[in-house]
């Protein structure tokens, strides 16, 4: 179980990492989505190893999927709409909303 | 299958043909039938709020789908007072909706409120955390498309961004945290979670708590997680700004509250009372004095809303019967107080396109009805005695203390000083209207029928809400009958 868990872990990991260290919002998308399969990962391995007598995690996994593609989805289009704005989807020039 | 479990979710269905119906008007009646979208959706969505209400008054406990799904009285409650809010955004955006540049695609607006409220209602009724995240994803992912509906702003997109960004990232780890509890227990049922996690923690659960926990504060903007909030309700337009502030943290409180005590309700003391703890002080706090340094005004009830949430999570560590029905009680009114002042905002934004606390300078000289209902609003959301602000606030302090043990009184305490604190910035808006010398900017005009009826209404919440004690008391005779809580 352990073989499986520690790829999920630092896939995890890597996407806060790169959520917050990327500058272009696609790479932050990208990072949003490793962190999203870390936890399909988990989910699946859980049910597979610990649980497996119902098939809860697997199910979760099927909808978290869905829901992963319709984040992702929505997420571009914005990025499209801004970028048809702003001719730039680096995060920092979206400093005019600020204290 | 038993198809009849579906007569459970009456509510549900009844908003999806509220959906079904404004979403058929829309795309088939002809072009200059369009006009009246606005309307029809008041209308239909007035009616479904009446029908709530009837509700109440059967007897509506009933689980379906083996659990997942549960609706009883407070529920039904808590949709209602979830109702009254989005009518009165509904119809105070009807102006807004209406103008040269959205009205093209004023119909999407509405469909896609509806839906938030779709997944809203999920997330109050899910017993099972699939059926939550489901409910939560319904509820945030249109709302972003909502934040970036002001196509000719560059703020509306900015702000988009920033928003479905923190939104994904959030979902994220609060469903890191399921796949820890799922591991230890092995059930996502509320109920299965409840009963499986035993006294002893290990340090794991503490792990899985504080995603979940993270998860939901990011919904709620508790303070370590509220940065996108000022960002997110100065680019939105007012209309969904209102919307997000009020409704989407009502529901959300709610929920967060029926997972910790029906979840995790067993790890109350020593564990997520601590967290919650810290979590208060800092978002009481830290809302407060971020609140004082704005000069937008709809950065400046960003800021207010985050300290207000703080308030509302009184009601959850309270963990009894009077801290859930002040919750409830504190959501309704905070709709009605905030919803006016978001109103008046609106006003005067879609007449003359000023936001800033300095335009307002001298607003009574030149519009008096609007200053006052924006007076009687900060007024409410400070707490001043005659008000309903006050009384909520009453309340809450007064679940809280119930708790009974000393860490809690400190709390109060703390929570007693902020509201001090709030007092300051809250009349400094009053200030500003009625002493200030200043020449107003604002010309004097006349606010279009809908928005002062939505003002209306507000306003008589704001007034008859505190004073007729019916409300309060009905509350909390259906949260003490109802088994939200844990029976221990």
């Amino acid at each position: 179980m352990l073989y499986y868990l520690i790829p999920s872990l630092i896939m995890f990991c890597c996407g806060v990492y790169g959520f917050i260290t990327r500058r272009n919002m696609i790479a932050m998308l990208i990072s949003l989505e490793l962190m999203l399969n870390a936890v399909d990962i988990n989910f699946v391995v859980f049910n597979r190893y610990l649980h497996p007598e119902a098939m809860e995690g697997m199910m979760f996994t099927l909808f978290a999927i869905a829901i992963a593609a319709a984040e992702t989805a929505l997420a571009i289009a914005i990025i499209i709409n801004l970028f048809r704005v702003a001719k730039d989807i680096d995060v920092k020039d979206l400093n005019k909303l600020k204290f | 299958m038993d198809y009849s479990q579906f007569l459970a979710m009456q509510q549900e269905i009844g908003l999806l043909v509220v959906f079904l119906l404004v979403f058929l008007y829309d795309t088939f009646m002809p072009k200059r039938a369009l006009g009246a979208t606005a309307a029809v959706t008041c209308g239909l969505f007035a009616l479904l709020t009446l029908g709530g209400f009837a509700m109440c008054v059967l007897d509506t406990t009933a689980d379906a789908f083996s659990g997942m799904y549960q609706t009883s009285p407070i529920i039904v409650t808590i949709k209602n007072i979830l109702n009254v809010g989005t009518l009165i955004v509904l119809i105070q955006s009807c102006q807004w909706a209406n103008n040269d540049f959205t009205s093209v695609r004023r119909g999407e607006f509405y469909e896609l409120l509806l839906v938030t409220l779709f997944g809203m209602y999920l997330m109050i009724s899910a017993r099972h955390f699939l059926l939550f995240v489901i409910g939560l994803e319904c509820a945030s992912l249109p709302l972003a498309a909502m934040v970036a509906f002001d196509k000719n702003h560059y703020e509306s997109h900015e702000a988009a961004v920033k928003y479905i960004l923190t939104a994904v990232f959030s979902s994220a780890v609060f469903m890191m945290g399921l796949s820890l509890v799922y591991a230890l227990t092995g059930s996502l049922y509320f109920h299965d979670i409840y009963l499986t996690l035993t006294e002893q923690y290990p340090v794991m659960l503490c792990v899985a708590l504080a995603f979940v926990m993270a998860g939901m504060g990011f919904k709620l903007s508790l303070v370590p997680f509220h940065l996108w909030t000022a960002d997110v309700y100065q680019g939105a337009p007012t209309s969904v700004t209102s919307y997000l502030s009020v409704i989407s943290k009502g529901s959300a409180a709610f929920a967060f509250l029926v997972i910790l005590a029906q979840a995790f309700g067993t790890f109350y003391a020593g564990v997520w009372e601590w967290m919650l703890y810290g979590l208060i002080i800092l978002t009481i706090t830290v809302g407060n004095l971020f609140a004082i340094r704005q000069k937008n005004m709809k950065r400046f009830l960003a800021f207010s809303s985050i300290s207000q949430a703080g308030y509302i999570m009184l009601g959850i560590i309270a963990m009894n019967a009077t801290g859930t029905a002040s919750l409830m009680y504190y959501i309704l009114v905070y709709i009605f107080s905030n919803l006016a002042a978001f109103g008046v905002i609106q006003a005067i934004e879609n007449k003359s396109g000023y936001v800033d606390m300095d335009d307002y300078k001298g607003l009574y000289k030149t519009n008096p009805r609007l200053a006052v209902v924006m007076m009687l609003a900060m007024f409410s959301l400070a707490g001043i005695p005659p008000f309903a602000g006050f009384f909520s606030k009453f309340f809450i302090f007064t679940g809280a203390i119930e708790q009974g043990s000393i860490e809690i009184y400190i709390l109060v305490l703390i929570a007693l000083i902020n509201t001090i604190v709030s007092l300051y910035y809250y009349l400094l808006v009053v200030k500003a209207m009625f002493i200030s010398p200043d020449e107003c900017k604002i010309a004097p005009f006349a606010s279009a029928a809908t928005e002062r009826l939505g003002l209306w209404i507000c306003v008589a919440g704001i007034i008859a809400l505190g004073i007729v004690s019916v409300f309060y008391n009905s509350l909390l005779k259906i949260s003490e009958a109802s088994y939200l809580l844990p029976l221990n």
